[in-house]
């Protein structure tokens, strides 16, 4: 008997299926079932493989039938970023280059779902190559804001943030270079972690920016999050950025509570530019933390107003050269109007990138062109140099910093898209811990009086993800934010 | 003593392709050959997704190298990507190294007319090698995958080359040392030792550089040299009449013996340097210097002296050094008669050496006469139980029929006849049967004693021992 899969938890899911209350088969036709109605109106999944879901759900019942261990997320149902390399199922990142790309390997991290019993529902939406806060940078189209439908739902795992807030699966894999995972997760009101650089393997995610790009979940609950999190967390040989140390335990850390937690309140988080419903939430999340025994902290990220353009800089200049493998020789789109070799890379590129990737190509060719290196690259590795240094002092006074997440709610789709640099700022609150590399979380604190979410992040040291589970799921427990459940559109 | 008024300052970059089990950044084989795209993986072929894993054993090849030619092995050095487009290069860069490479400075010995010279070094970095494209008849165009991440060594030296023939000369000693080393095979026709020049030209006894000309395409010793003859030449002409050399890249053609400038295009490169981000500073310690130090072999330049130190010639010095199987043979039958190196030399550069088809193959088992077995036969002939002819035979049959000299000795009573009655009775019968020439040697013509010896072997059968047919002859001539 399939429960009622609208708001559930991935947690007490998988434990359903454990415990033999359902099967896996009916959580996933429960999910399909709802996609099948909602997605039409969301667009979170940009490919579905319902019958790969269906087998692989069969499999996992058919081993609990037999007595047989089937992993911490046996039977359930997840969907995965399409910026994960899936074998044998089309991966595009977003982008008409990729149109067509069926990978014959799977990165680590969907790999780890799956061994730990996940059922891949299917690829979730994006901004092209991961490039955006809003999601409509995608190539096939926008997502929806399941609280709003004419909102975006952040970027650029817009998909995978949608899809958890519209209960269209259990939980998701995203990704975060400048915030990714928590804007978007803040915008639809769930639960997006980006990891500590390294902690999450990069094998099989396709690059954007690869010293700032970092795998993470997305959840319901802290826990769901935690849970995923332990799951694809942990060293991977195939990336030599990846950590070494063990992973864990996040998910007993999120039920650990905060008490003697020092909160920093970073001044810089807290000055012009927020929307006041937002600032008001914040804070009162802050006295909420402050109730429950945390001791808060003023402190001081002095660096802060230079992280955009820092960020925007790497973020560029290592794109340009990431998204310079996708030249119509191997894989993907190749133009059909090439005279020359030339021709090849001109049309193919310029008929397969979007606007966002080529803007970004551009000027990250500029910023790495002989005899600028050191004016443009250079200067931003010492500027992000300094930011981790703001946060490796923060972190002296206090165990964890928490600030907004997005300095305003959801946006109207197209609202921004005509503006570049307005769409950039977006991030002004989440682009500096993937510069220092710092495990960051994003979660419910509340809600605008027209009923849209709004985030809290919480930041911690470099592989501080237990403190950050700690508080977020001491946060989670003295509210109730995170049951408010979005309407099904109709 | 020439008089031309001009010299040449050549450079060269030399990549020596590792011979690793698999790919620098990936778990493929680097073989050479094989089905096209046969030895690919996700990493190599550039897809998606996909992050290089430095292979220690080509960072441990790259170390020896540079431990060899006294190179500062940097105790932590990074990669960079260098940008350009080219369907053999299948992420849009190469990974190499830029600002900080694994080796820097050291010097390449080698000998060149009997003068030692040595050739100073920039530095020596890894990379990752391209595929390659492959355009048929048709016009359509292929390309396989196999060679790309193979990893390479880089070896750029300093301006301190002047002539064609030093040119080969340091290209053959870089072939030697990577093969004494075991890092690679240094085989040209294959392409695991590429080489391109700077040449410049400029009056003599000026410091002051000329502008220099790329080479490119000059894969084989002979092109080396005759690229860069062609290229001074041309560089004198131009100068000769006024004209400036254009500093840009040239490519050889071996067929018509000319080069020609690459178009600008394909040169005009701005190669956007910048770390590597998918991989970590690369840390050599201590630890891994003692290591690789450990497992050094005795260099070419070193086993050269030392062979002259034994009394052999320089030729042969040079010839037994060509190879690091030469020296090992030789030095093994050394061990085994240690009074005669300069013998040793010569049976193994007369005999041995012509009855292998590759003298890196020198040690293998295959090889029917191993060096203790030649030492042996070495010793039976100056023992005199063997002439030296008679050695040669006896050689013959040890390396058709894998046996031993002693062997053949004792079986077949091939060994000299030392008893001198016997010897004394042949010597008598020639003099006897040869009164003009007796007189005529007599009469003073000294070179009649071969006539003598030759027919006393005749008369015992070539078994004779030459040193008593010589005493006795004497005795009776005299």
């Amino acid at each position: 008997m399939a429960p009622d899969v609208r708001g559930a938890s991935l947690v007490a899911l998988a434990e359903g299926v454990a415990a033999k209350k359902w099967k896996s088969r009916d959580l996933v036709e429960a999910y399909l079932d709802r996609i099948a109605r909602l997605d039409k109106k969301i667009g979170a999944f940009l490919l579905l493989d319902a019958d790969g879901a269906r087998r692989a759900a069969d499999a996992i019942d058919k081993k609990i039938a037999a007595g047989e261990a089937v992993g911490p997320l046996g039977g359930v149902p997840v969907g995965i970023k399409d910026i994960f390399v899936t074998r044998g199922l089309e991966t595009t990142a977003g982008s008409k280059i990729l149109k067509g790309f069926i990978p014959p390997y799977e990165s680590t991290a969907s790999a780890r779902l799956a061994a730990a019993g996940a059922i891949r529902l299917g690829k979730l939406n994006m901004d092209e190559f991961a490039m955006g806060s809003s999601n409509e940078n995608s190539a096939f189209g926008p997502v929806h804001n399941p609280w709003d439908l004419e909102r975006v739902p952040g970027g650029s795992s817009g998909g995978s943030a949608a899809a958890v807030a519209a209960s269209l699966c259990a939980g998701t894999l995203g990704t975060d270079t400048g915030g990714s995972i928590r804007q978007p997760a803040s915008l639809c009101g769930v639960v997006g972690v980006k990891p500590t650089y390294g902690r999450v393997s990069r094998y099989g995610v396709i690059a954007f920016a690869s010293s700032l790009d970092h795998p993470g979940p997305f959840g319901r609950t802290v826990e769901d999050a935690a849970a995923l999190l332990e799951v694809i967390a942990g060293h991977d040989p195939m990336d030599s950025t990846s950590i070494p140390q063990p992973a864990g335990p996040y998910r007993r850390a999120s039920k650990a509570g905060l008490a003697g937690l020092r909160l920093g309140v970073p001044k810089e988080y807290f000055q012009s530019g927020m929307d006041p419903e937002v600032e008001a939430a914040v804070r009162a999340a802050l006295d909420e933390l402050g109730r429950a025994g945390a001791t808060l902290v003023p402190v001081s990220l002095p660096h802060t107003p230079y992280a955009i353009a820092t960020y925007y800089l790497i973020c560029m200049a290592e794109a340009s050269s990431n998204l310079a493998r996708y030249d119509g020789v191997r894989y993907g789109h190749r133009t059909e109007h090439a005279g020359s070799l030339e021709e090849l890379y001109a049309k193919t590129r310029g008929e397969g990138f979007g606007a966002e990737p080529k803007r970004r190509i551009v000027l990250g060719t500029y910023v790495l062109r002989a005899g600028y290196y050191e004016a443009y690259y250079g200067k931003a590795l010492r500027v992000r140099r300094l930011i981790a240094n703001d946060f490796a002092a923060a972190f002296a006074q206090c165990d964890v910093l928490v600030t907004p997440t997005s300095p305003t709610p959801a946006f109207k789709l197209g609202e921004r898209a005509a503006d570049p640099l307005q769409m950039y700022l977006a991030d002004i609150y989440t682009v500096a811990p993937p510069l220092a590399g710092v495990p960051a979380l994003s979660q419910c604190c509340g809600f605008t009086k027209s009923g849209l979410p709004i985030g809290l992040q919480t930041i911690g040291p470099t592989l501080g993800e237990e403190t950050v589970f700690r508080l977020a799921g001491a946060y989670e427990a003295r509210t109730e934010w995170h049951q408010r459940l979005p309407e099904d559109p109709s | 003593m020439s008089t031309d008024p001009y010299e040449a300052v050549i450079g060269l970059e030399v990549h020596v392709q590792l011979a690793t089990r698999t790919k620098i950044f990936s778990i493929s084989s680097a073989a050479f050959g094989g089905e096209p795209n046969a030895y690919t993986d996700p990493v190599c072929l550039g897809l998606p997704g996909a992050l290089p894993v430095l292979n220690r054993e080509a960072v441990d090849a790259a170390v020896r190298l540079g431990l060899a030619v006294g190179s500062r092995i940097r105790p932590r050095c990074r990669f960079a990507r260098k940008h350009y487009f080219y369907p053999d290069l299948p992420k849009g860069f190469q990974i190499s190294q830029y600002d900080e490479p694994l080796c820097e400075g050291g010097q390449v010995t080698f000998r060149l007319d009997g003068e030692v010279r040595r050739i100073r070094l920039t530095r020596i970095h890894l990379e990752d090698d391209a595929g390659k494209n492959i355009h048929d008849a048709s016009g359509v165009s292929f390309v396989d995958y196999n060679r790309a991440g193979v990893p390479l060594c880089e070896i750029v030296s300093e301006p301190d080359l002047r002539t064609a023939d030093e040119a080969a000369e340091y290209l053959r000693a870089i072939r030697t040392l990577v093969r004494y080393l075991g890092i690679s095979d240094g085989n040209m026709e294959e392409g695991s030792l590429r080489c391109d020049a700077n040449v410049s030209i400029r009056p003599r006894g000026e410091s002051k550089l000329g502008t220099k000309a790329e080479l490119k395409n000059i894969n084989s010793f002979k092109n080396v040299r005759d690229a860069i003859e062609h290229e001074i030449a041309r560089q004198k002409v131009l100068l000769g009449r006024g004209e400036a050399v254009v500093q840009e890249t040239r490519l050889w053609d071996p067929d018509r013996g000319i080069s020609a400038p690459m178009r600008s295009k394909e040169e005009a490169h701005d190669y956007r340097y910048f770390p590597e981000p998918d991989l970590p500073p690369l840390v050599v310690d201590e630890a891994w210097l003692l290591r690789a130090r450990a497992v050094l072999p005795e260099l070419p330049e070193a086993r050269h002296a030392r062979f002259l130190g034994l009394g052999l010639s320089a030729q042969d010095a040079q010839v037994l050094v060509a190879e690091r199987p030469i020296g090992d043979y030789f030095d093994l039958a050394l061990a085994a008669a240690p009074a005669h190196p300069k013998k040793i030399a010569n049976w193994l550069i007369n005999e041995v050496l012509g009855r292998v088809d590759d003298a890196r193959k020198l040690m293998d088992k295959e090889v029917p006469v191993p060096p203790a077995a030649l030492a042996e036969l070495v010793e039976l002939v100056e023992k005199g139980t063997l002439s030296g002819k008679l050695g040669k035979e006896v050689f013959g049959r040890m390396w058709q029929q894998r046996r031993r000299a002693g062997d053949i000795v004792a079986a077949e009573s091939v060994s000299l006849v030392s008893d001198t009655s016997v010897i004394e009775a042949a010597c008598q019968r020639v003099v006897e049967r040869s009164p003009d020439e007796v007189a005529r040697f007599r009469g003073g013509n000294a070179k009649l004693m071969g006539f003598f010896v030759g027919n006393v072997m005749k008369e015992t059968g070539g078994k004779a021992n030459p040193k008593i047919v010589n005493e006795i002859l004497r005795k009776l001539l005299g």
